[in-house]
């Protein structure tokens, strides 16, 4: 039986039928791999995602991780199946052959990890943060702070988190006031305290690495004053063994609506509850340069966005395809025209209204995921491609769908398990089926990493504007050449109404800012990331129209049916958005607090 | 210690299986095609053996071109290399026949013992250990769901519905396994990169010195005369419960044999 976690099939679709990711295997850095090894680790990547992600999925919702005597404790599946996944190599797999990895590259590494998140996106956060943890510390942290952390995390031995948020700063990173201060031996001692931290606490591995954002006293004012430290559980001793208790201590654990399986803390930081080198506070190690932190914690978002993105679409991937499923055996009512109430009841996928439920779901999953994979192309071709100007246009193209690639599998994705609940009526209301779990596991990627409304002003306040306008520019030739291709073709009417619709981003965007009063300009910044989120996947459904050729097997038709239902369905949507972004609309911007 | 794993590509047993209707031989073609998975557990116990007692990892797989995917897995969980008896006179070939072709391919390789899955998940014949046995004039210990080799004997518990019987025979000798006997490990990623440089011989019949004649469709011992799908799932019986439901359900599971 084909998966419910994830379709292969189409995950083969878009990696080799449209990316042609084995193209990669010519550059230097891939030239170990092949076909061969991106279907194996596919292939032991779902394996170990059904045997050991997906079963205790729901046990884990069920049972959250509860504080006892100030150690967390959880369910034991998380650390068996946690094991299974470092043990497999997974861990390390995109990294370089220097640190344990397999240089694996990162457009397959996405596909691979996407198994885990959509069988178990609570146990999966634990690797996903120690990822990002790691490959923040290898682009700057010094040698010596990437053998002492690097290494372990990606043996699976140690975990990492990224400590940002505070319990009065979230959105605003600028409000943050955890102090770090430095001391006579070149370390730090930091106070304050950290919220929303996932992964801050547990046993699963004797030592956890705290990438920590605090202020040096002294510092410039808001986020130019933000400096990045290393904060671990336990210090490291000079041959690697553990030694002191670090004073982070855990506060207490957040009790969630979805993701219950990852632990999401509140931090303590340097209040003497433990007493390093005899002293109170946090010991801490600055990576890079002072005030730098921001700076080198968004370097890395993209690829932690992009991420986040994945997450969203396969948590709603995972919903469509329990949705099918359950679409196909259960029967109720009789078709339209049915006229002899003694016939039997359908199949409901039968229904044309449920089929509608069904084929918005693909088109947002399936969107969602060329989306995601694409943005991770970008990232190979910025880290790979043969020639500097290649690779600088593919970091213009990454910075400017990054907030898309984030906001807007995040906003569809849980709308496509809020469907898959709806096409299995009260059942799925119920918690003997799962769809209302993915539901609820969905909901946090709105507002993670940047909520939809950072996300938004991100795009419109800085994207579109960053270097003149280029990356727009680049972003719309990106377009048009796809749409090019499409002449002559039946798709060349989806290709004339996407241009139309890059025309008119262009256009909107320059009336926005032309107003003359940013507040006018980004008073409806969320509307704008919408419209341009659906301009952006009715070109990547474009591009999907078209790979499919002539290809006429059920799986290929399906995708040409997905790509004109984006066309005729979804794609208009971004008119009426732009309509309301052309006229300048203040119906938000005046009004005041007290009518509301 | 030299082992060698006897492995079969099966289609998954867990998808619709089919038989090709041109000559009623297993549609492998159109299948979703996978390790036979009672393999994976000879595999591991393989590598386990190795482990303990050094020594290198064979598999031999009689298969065609596309049993290459059953090969690299087998060498991504750990075995050293392979051989890939491949030749289109031995599509439709019957046990009887293919035993022949194992066993020419064992002669030619250096082995000590041989491991086998208890049984293949598309045809559930059972019957390969002791074809191959016969064939070689060696001991078959069938069965296993414990293993251990010491001092030149190989001893296994063989499973049976109430207990086991311990029974052990001197090296060289073959064995099958259940999966009970140990739990297959992944291949690891390092494993996968690992599997493409591992040298994989491909042989023909001539190279095993076997007469084409010998084997294929035409010159089975058995043959698939006629087949028929599943008659599709009928209605359930519904069971009123009229103060007598307990009763109606033990006799309904009586009339299935369940009770
Ligand atoms: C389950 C979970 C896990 C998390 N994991 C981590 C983690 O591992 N590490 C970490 O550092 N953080 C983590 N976070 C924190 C997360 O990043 C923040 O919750 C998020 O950034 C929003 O901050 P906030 O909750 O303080 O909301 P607020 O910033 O108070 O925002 C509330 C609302 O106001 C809006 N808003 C705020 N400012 C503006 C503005 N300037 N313009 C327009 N709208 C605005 C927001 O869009 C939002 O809708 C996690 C949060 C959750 C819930
Ligand atoms: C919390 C809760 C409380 C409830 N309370 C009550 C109660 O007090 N009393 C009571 O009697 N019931 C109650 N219900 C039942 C509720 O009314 C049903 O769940 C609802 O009518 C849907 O029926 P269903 O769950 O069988 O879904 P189905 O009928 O199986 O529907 C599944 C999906 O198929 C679609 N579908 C079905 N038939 C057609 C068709 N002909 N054409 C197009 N689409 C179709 C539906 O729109 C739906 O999306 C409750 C349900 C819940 C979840």
């Amino acid at each position: 039986m084909p998966s419910l976690i994830l379709s292969r099939r189409d995950l083969d679709f878009l990696l080799h039928e449209w990316l042609d990711v084995e193209s990669l295997t010519k550059r230097p850095r891939f030239t170990e791999h092949s076909r061969e090894t991106f279907d194996a680790v596919l292939d032991l990547a779902e394996q170990i995602a059904t045997d050991h992600f997906a079963p205790h999925n729901r046990t884990a919702d069920l049972n959250e991780p509860r504080m006892v005597d100030g150690k967390v404790e959880m369910i034991p599946e998380v650390k068996k199946a946690l094991t299974v996944f470092t043990d497999a190599g997974l861990m390390a797999g995109s990294f370089d052959e220097e640190y344990g990895g397999m240089q694996l590259p990162h457009t397959v590494g996405q596909a691979v990890f996407a198994w885990f998140k959509a069988a178990n996106v609570g146990t999966s956060a634990y690797p996903f943060l120690t990822m990002g943890n790691a490959r923040l510390l290898l682009a700057h942290g010094s040698q010596e702070q990437i053998d002492t952390y690097v290494r372990p995390e990606l043996e699976g031995r140690w975990f990492g988190t990224m400590a940002l948020s505070e319990p009065q700063a979230g959105s605003s990173l600028a409000d943050i006031t955890t102090r770090a201060v430095p001391q006579d031996d070149g370390t730090y001692r930091l106070t304050g305290n950290k919220m929303w931290i996932s992964g801050g606490d547990h046993e699963l591995t004797e030592n956890i690495v705290h990438l920590v954002l605090a202020k040096i006293p002294g510092g410039p004012p808001g986020v130019k004053g933000i400096s990045l430290f290393i904060v671990p559980k336990f210090l490291v001793n000079d041959d690697g063994s553990l030694g002191e208790r670090n004073d982070v201590v855990l506060a207490g654990l957040n009790h969630k609506m979805g993701y219950r399986g990852t632990t999401n803390t509140l931090l303590n930081f340097g209040e003497g509850v433990h007493t390093p080198g005899g002293q109170a506070g946090a010991v801490g190690y600055l990576v890079g340069e002072q005030h730098r932190g921001l700076t080198y914690m968004f370097h890395m978002m993209n690829e932690a966005r992009i991420g986040v993105g994945v997450g969203a679409t396969v948590l709603g991937y995972t919903g469509y395809l329990h949705a099918l499923e359950y679409a196909r055996t259960r029967t109720q009512g009789r078709p339209a025209a049915a006229k002899d109430p003694a016939s039997k009841p359908v199949p409901i996928v039968e229904h044309a209204d449920v089929r509608r439920m069904l084929l918005t779901a693909k088109s947002y999953v399936e969107g969602g995921m060329a989306l995601g994979l694409y943005c991770a192309r970008l990232v190979d071709e910025e880290q790979t491609a043969e020639n500097e100007a290649d690779r600088a246009r593919a970091h213009l193209l990454l910075d400017m769908l990054t907030p898309i690639a984030k906001a807007w599998p995040s906003q569809w994705g849980p709308v496509a398990d809020d469907l898959a609940i709806q096409v299995h009526g009260g059942y799925g209301y119920t918690r003997d089926y799962p769809v209302e779990q993915f539901y609820r596991d969905n909901r946090l990627n709105p507002i993670h990493e940047g909520t939809q409304g950072i996300q938004s002003l991100d795009l419109l306040g800085r994207k579109v504007v960053m270097q003149g306008g280029s990356g727009l520019a680049l972003l719309g030739e990106t377009i048009t050449a796809a749409t090019a291709r499409a002449a002559g073709t039946e798709w060349a009417g989806f290709a004339a109404d996407i241009d139309a619709a890059v025309a008119r981003m262009g256009a909107v965007t320059a009336t926005l800012w032309g107003a003359g009063d940013p507040a006018v300009t980004l008073a409806n910044s969320h509307v704008y990331l919408e419209a341009a989120g659906h301009l952006v996947v009715a070109w990547l459904w474009l591009e999907q129209a078209l790979a499919t050729g002539t290809a006429d097997s059920d799986f290929h038709q399906g995708k040409r049916q997905a790509a004109r239902f984006f066309w005729r369905w979804e794609l208009p949507r971004v008119h009426h958005r732009f309509d309301l972004l052309e006229s300048l609309d203040r119906t938000v911007l005046d009004t005041p607090d007290r009518w509301l | 210690m030299n082992i060698v794993v006897l492995v079969k590509q099966v289609p998954d047993s867990g998808s619709e299986r089919k038989l090709d209707p041109a000559d009623n031989t297993v549609a492998r073609a159109s299948a979703d095609n996978v390790i036979n998975e009672m393999d994976e557990y000879a595999i591991e116990e393989a590598l386990l053996v190795r482990d303990r007692e050094g020594g290198e990892v064979t598999v031999l797989t009689v298969g065609p071109d596309s049993a290459t995917d059953a090969i690299r897995k087998a060498l991504s969980m750990g075995a050293d290399k392979a051989v890939h008896v491949v030749d289109d006179a031995i599509h439709g070939s019957c046990a009887v026949q293919t035993s022949g072709v194992i066993a020419a391919a064992l002669q030619q390789l250096e082995y000590d013992l041989v491991l086998c899955g208890a049984e293949a998940t598309d045809a559930q014949l059972s019957v390969m250990p002791a074809l191959v046995a016969e064939r070689l004039n060696i001991p078959q210990l069938s069965g296993a769901r414990k293993l251990t080799v010491e001092g030149g004997m190989a001893k296994i518990e063989r499973q049976t519905d109430g207990g086991y019987w311990a029974v052990e025979a001197p090296l060289p000798a073959i064995v099958s396994t259940w999966d009970t006997i140990n739990e297959p490990r992944y291949p690891s990623f390092k494993g996968i990169m690992a599997a493409k440089k591992k040298p994989v011989e491909t042989k023909t019949l001539a190279d095993l010195g076997l007469d084409a004649g010998s084997v294929g469709l035409a010159n089975a011992t058995s043959k698939v005369l006629d087949f028929a799908g599943r008659p599709p799932k009928g209605e359930g019986v519904k069971v009123v419960d009229e103060g007598d439901g307990a009763q109606k359900f033990v006799d309904f599971l009586a009339s299935q044999k369940i009770v």
